[in-house]
């Protein structure tokens, strides 16, 4: 706990003076924009981490996974190293590295947000749509877009101020429209889009071959045992750990074998979460209803979603903002507007930071080290904004 | 890019997410125009007839009739398409890309990069080069479309001088 609240407190102490002699000499250091991301998004590693707000979950999941799997390669692996062959445990930590590869990759990495409009793209699209609502009888804020033969309705996003791409969806959580949106999950506390759909598939697959191949090995664990022991006295040599260990991958499997045929089935045809549930491309709402993004065949679906080309963040988390470049429309009124319009969200940020940095030493060895809540913590004070805000 | 170019050297930024990747360039356009004022903003749209694939609308916008020819617009656009088509490709190239970065966890990407951010700084420049040759001697500035989310082709209209103010 201690270290983490010193680091909080040295933080605040040295950005203080620094700021101040900053200010004195004309000088300032360059923010970076995911300090002044207007998402409700958590940044970690100086913009390098991205995650949702919630990540609780996403404590619990790693938990979960690293516990069960120690007892597995601490109780059972020894015994079915010896008494069948080492390749189970190489094959099982293989596995488990792969797993947590996966997950860390899904939850930390950008999903696909969009940048939201800058101010001049904000106006231009109002006259627009301004113009268009004398003219038409059409619902204000949509457009039609007719894609490989379907309609498809383009709505308005007032809080990103554009009109949402096709597949695009605004995650009311992270308050970001994210590209090609399957769903916010809690369990990897991070949106899945675009950019990590790949990683999220590869985790739940792969987590459901470890938790089928530990349940597996922990029946044969027993079943050798009793049949060398009894199964009785098997089961009191170690009494707590099987029940545990076996329930919960017991229980594991069904939902995550779920998960995964139910993803399994989407990259197939080509469609989001948010799509399916919507129904928008069944066949019941109408006989000429398809699916206009699928391609020809299975295979290719499949191959675009798992092999196609990754495409690059386009929020540039880590580069500097440059002074009289256009920001977001809620940023361009002023350092004054942009403290009073923002304080909830950056004042969260900021305590969320401490608070995560006081807890984060037992888990350094799992997370890479979280940036001394240096940035975040400026919010607090108020006063330094102004000094790194103000243009030249 | 941004107003700052009426007042800062011409900045070209592209950045794929491991590395920052910076070039300064002093652009013509800042020796002609050192306080020009912009007198519009043009923003050519996305073209989403073909699905979510990055294409552009080659639609001639109305407010450039007197500054550039039809032709040159059309293509600039059209080479600017097709090569966010050649990033998005799916063959045999992306897909092995794909396969070798999975089998290493995605650390291959560490050491090089990807297809996608290759094709992009090929746009970077491409649009440079269309800027210094035909867009910057009639007064007019592309913005690189990555700066804007990939959103919009956002063409910089500057005052022309010879003209006088209020077009």
């Amino acid at each position: 706990m201690d270290p983490g609240m010193t680091e909080c407190q040295y933080s605040q102490i040295s950005t203080v003076a620094s700021s101040l002699m900053e200010s004195q000499l004309g000088k300032k250091i360059p923010k970076r924009k995911w300090q002044t991301f207007p998402g409700r998004n958590k940044f970690y590693c100086n913009g390098r981490i991205m995650m949702g707000r919630q990540t609780g979950v996403f404590y619990l999941t790693m938990v979960l996974i690293v516990v069960t799997s120690g007892l597995f390669f601490a109780f059972d692996c020894p015994f079915l190293a010896s008494s069948l062959t080492p390749a189970i445990p190489a094959i099982g930590g293989f596995l488990f590295l792969f797993v947590m590869g996966m997950l860390f990759r899904a939850s930390f990495s950008d999903p696909g947000v969009l940048p939201r409009a800058t101010p001049d793209e904000a106006a231009h699209l109002e006259s627009q749509i301004g113009d268009d609502d004398i003219n038409s009888r059409s619902p204000p804020r949509t457009q039609e877009v007719v894609i490989n033969g379907q309609t498809v309705k383009l709505k308005y996003c007032f809080t990103c101020k554009i009109f949402r791409p096709p597949r695009v969806s605004h995650c009311s959580l992270c308050d970001n429209c994210v590209e090609r949106f399957d769903h916010h999950c809690p369990w990897v506390g991070n949106c899945v889009g675009k950019r990590n759909y790949r990683f999220f598939y590869l985790f739940i697959l792969s987590l459901s071959f470890l938790t089928i191949f530990i349940f597996a090995f922990v029946i044969t664990h027993i079943v050798l045992r009793s049949s060398q022991t009894g199964f009785l006295s098997a089961l009191k040599d170690s009494p707590a750990r099987y029940p545990s260990k076996v329930v919960v991958c017991f229980f594991s499997v069904w939902s995550i074998v779920g998960l995964s045929g139910f993803h399994t089935y989407l990259i197939g045809s080509n469609q989001t979460t948010n799509e399916d549930i919507k129904g928008l491309w069944s066949s019941k709402r109408g006989k000429g209803n398809y699916n206009p993004y699928s391609y020809s065949s299975v295979i290719t679906n499949c191959c675009a979603a798992l092999c196609g080309p990754l495409p690059p963040s386009l929020i540039d988390r880590r580069g500097f903002i440059q002074p009289d470049t256009p920001q977001t429309a809620i940023q361009s009124n002023g350092t004054t507007a942009y403290v009073a319009s923002q304080p909830q969200a950056h004042m969260e940020v900021t305590s969320d930071s401490c608070f995560h940095s006081s807890l984060w030493p037992p888990y350094l060895f799992v997370l890479p080290t979280v940036v001394s809540a240096k940035p975040p913590t400026l919010r607090l004070l108020g006063q330094t904004e102004n000094g790194y805000l103000d243009p030249l | 890019m941004s107003i700052a170019h009426s007042f800062f050297p011409y900045k070209i930024l592209v950045s794929s997410s491991p590395f920052l990747f910076e070039c300064w360039t002093t652009h013509s356009l800042q020796d002609l125009r050192q306080q020009a004022p912009i007198a519009a903003k043009v923003f050519v749209q996305r073209d989403y007839t073909s699905g979510t694939i990055c294409q552009f609308q080659t639609k001639f916008p109305a407010t450039l009739e007197t500054r550039i020819d039809k032709q040159q617009f059309e293509d600039t656009i059209r080479k600017l398409n097709s090569l966010y088509a050649e990033a998005e490709k799916l063959g045999g190239r992306s897909y092995l890309e794909g396969c070798l970065a999975c089998l290493t966890a995605y650390t291959v990407f560490l050491c090089m990069e990807t297809h996608y951010e290759k094709v992009l700084k090929k746009i970077a420049s491409y649009i440079q080069d269309q800027n210094d040759k035909i867009y910057a001697p009639r007064g007019l500035l592309l913005t690189d479309p990555i700066e804007r989310g990939l959103r919009v082709v956002e063409i910089t209209v500057f005052e022309d001088r010879s003209t006088g103010p209020g077009r």
